[in-house]
């Protein structure tokens, strides 16, 4: 990434343009919508990212790639614990997330820290899904600034 | 220099097809639709054979009497299909390689465009010129 800032900042004004909406529709869509742009963008950024790379053995390895190779172009950083059942159930948890680092630390932004996790999800969703895996994405916050991303596989 | 280039989805449906003018580009168009089974096989043999394993490049698939087919796989499961003909010997494995490379930069460029959704057909002109370059000028 050329430049963190850029990017977070750029972020924090897309959630904050999708949930300044007075009509009540719009309100329920926010997060849908910075989910769905978040699928988009990881489809694209997967595309160009494994340009160079060997192909994937198998699922446990497009995980790995997402944890590690994904991670660390966007965010900098790589994910901290990758724990699986090995039936389709994946979380990744992040201790530091980037997207969570500028918002307070304590119980105060718990709701609101829910917002700044739908575009990344689209993002593992959108990549997931470029590499052939049908995936559901759902994060959640404990304390800040950890959180764990959650990503059943939908097995056809 | 290609006689024909190909981009297939990951359904097996064509995104892009490209051949030099002919009389039955029909036949071409069969060509590029069988090699898809030895794509297909390529992929799932790889399994035994751990040296090719991680070779995103596929190499000769089969060659006809007229003309020899060249495939590439992305980890997108996007497959490039390009036909040379069979009497051109000047063409070696190194010049296909750089060939699907640049197949595959152009494809991701265009991949890219906000306004290009995932499964459309291709009708980028760039991509277009890109092809252009590599096939038989007449």
């Amino acid at each position: 990434m050329a430049d963190d800032g850029l990017f977070e900042f750029l972020h924090m004004e897309i959630v904050s343009y999708c949930h300044n909406n007075d009509l009540k529709d719009e309100k329920e869509n926010a997060l849908a919508k910075l989910e769905c742009m978040g699928y988009r963008v990881g489809q694209r950024l997967v595309e160009r990212l494994t340009k160079e790379c060997s192909r994937f053995k198998d699922e446990l390895d497009t995980m790995k790639f997402i944890c590690k190779e994904l991670w660390t172009v966007v965010y900098r950083k790589q994910i901290d614990n990758l724990r699986t059942n090995h039936q389709g159930v994946y979380v990744l948890q992040d201790h530091k997330f980037k997207l969570l680092t500028q918002l307070s630390d304590g119980k105060q932004y718990l709701d609101s820290a829910l917002k700044f996790l739908a575009f990344p999800c689209g993002l593992i969703r959108g990549a997931l899904s470029n590499l052939g895996i049908t995936s559901v994405v759902t994060a959640e916050v404990n304390t800040m600034p950890a959180c764990k991303f959650q990503i059943q596989i939908q097995r056809v | 220099m290609a006689v024909c280039v190909a981009v297939i989805a990951k359904d097996n449906y064509p995104l892009y097809i490209r051949t030099i003018a002919v009389d039955n580009e029909l036949k071409f168009h069969y060509t590029v639709h069988t090699s898809l089974d030895v794509v297909e096989e390529k992929i799932s043999s790889v399994a035994k054979n751990t040296a090719d394993l991680r070779e995103l490049y596929l190499g000769l698939l089969y060659p006809t009497e007229d003309y020899k087919v060249y495939g590439y796989v992305t980890n997108t499961k996007v497959k490039f299909v390009i036909v040379v003909e069979s009497s051109n010997t000047v063409l070696r494995d190194n010049e296909i390689r750089s060939m699907f490379r640049k197949l595959h930069n152009a494809y991701v460029d265009m991949f890219c465009n906000p306004f290009y959704n995932h499964g459309d057909v291709i009708s980028s002109r760039s991509f277009g010129e890109v092809v252009n370059g590599m096939m038989v000028q007449d």
